[in-house]
């Protein structure tokens, strides 16, 4: 089965991850800009990290025949750094050209201060005006309500077009808000945190999958990218069709991540001979 | 051996993990039962289930033997 890693941080990872991507069905990767564990201090830092994600691992993926997919943003966690996020702002727009990527993310909000909030809104506008995808992180654990709800609030008095918006890490408790404003909704599977894959596989079988998004966990901290293969084998041991397998982790990233042209995998139908 | 803080630092997320996936599982039954014909017959892993987060959920447990007891009270299934 094809598979799609909508939400992978590729350079916190070894070679022999794509390796074993590419021997399970893995086509793609998307790799959004990330926390690098510490806070950077130069914006040249970052201009060199996404040039690391839109210039080299392109060519890393593809030794093991996988397509490498970037988004650019300051996160949320280095938001407080007013001077910064503008400056790598205003640095952004020649990433945003670069073959690979597809959009502003992932920006959003950690603790929700005012600062991420500023930085937020920024990101959102800079992708609006440059008619860019927008990949939206909400917090973690026990910031994850507050946080979603701010986001959505900061969306909600912000000119956006939600079909190009995608709100990240959701679980039970935030999953109705995001999809009954409109949005994307990215649930993300880690070993402990977050989401697990048979909770996203209930979720799946809860909401109408249109607009649903499943990512592995993949980054430096404690994480595997393999639990999206375990969510595809949970969801097809409770009965359900490869076709609608494929629709979830293939198909569904192929149409959200499809509007922006640079993606060229399209959507497959299986068929029996 | 650990402190009492450093035993909550080290494991605290997996026990919060592992409670969500015993809830989701409750929630995937009673999803499953609604959607059956009604005659989802009354299983004794569903009571064992219940007996053994009451055992987790009681004070009294002064000899630190919360395991032992799942264990045996687990083995009560045939």
């Amino acid at each position: 089965m094809q598979i799609i890693q909508p939400h992978y941080h590729a350079i916190a990872r070894t070679a022999q991850d794509y390796e074993r991507m590419a021997m399970s069905g893995v086509v793609a990767v998307c790799e959004p800009a990330f926390w690098a564990g510490f806070d950077r201090r130069h914006p040249e830092t970052f201009i060199d990290y996404f040039a690391q994600i839109s210039e080299f691992e392109p060519t890393r993926a593809a030794e093991f025949g996988i397509r490498h997919f970037c988004w650019v943003a300051v996160n949320p966690k280095e938001a407080e750094n007013v001077e910064l996020t503008n400056d790598v702002l205003s640095q952004m727009p020649e990433f945003l050209d670069k073959p690979n990527c597809l959009g502003v993310g992932e920006t959003g909000l950690h603790k929700s201060t005012p600062n991420e909030i500023a930085g937020l809104e920024a990101h959102v506008d800079l992708a609006m005006k440059h008619d860019q995808l927008v990949l939206i992180h909400t917090p973690h654990l026990s910031d994850k309500a507050h946080g979603t709800k701010t986001v959505l609030e900061v969306l909600a008095g912000m000119d956006v077009n939600p079909d190009k918006i995608w709100i990240d890490h959701v679980e039970e408790q935030t999953i109705d808000w995001v999809l009954d404003a409109g949005y994307w909704a990215g649930m993300t599977l880690y070993p402990v945190t977050k989401c697990s894959p048979r909770r996203a596989v209930d979720i799946l079988e809860k909401y109408s999958t249109e607009r649903l998004l499943v990512n592995s966990s993949a980054d430096w901290g404690p994480s595997d990218p393999f639990t999206l293969q375990e969510c595809v084998v949970d969801f097809r041991k409770r009965g359900h069709s490869l076709q609608e397998a494929v629709e979830i982790f293939h198909n569904n990233p192929c149409r959200f991540l499809g509007q922006n042209p640079k993606w060229d995998i399209k959507p497959i139908q299986i068929s029996e001979a | 051996m650990l402190s009492p803080k450093q035993t909550l630092d080290t494991y605290y997320l997996e026990a919060r993990r592992d409670l969500l996936e015993v809830a989701a599982l409750l929630d995937r039954y009673d999803e499953a039962v609604k959607n059956s014909d009604g005659s989802a017959a009354k299983d004794r892993r569903l009571v064992v289930l219940r007996e053994a987060m009451e055992i987790l959920a009681s004070p009294d447990h002064a000899n630190s033997d919360r395991t032992k007891q799942l264990l045996e009270h687990f083995s009560s299934i045939s």
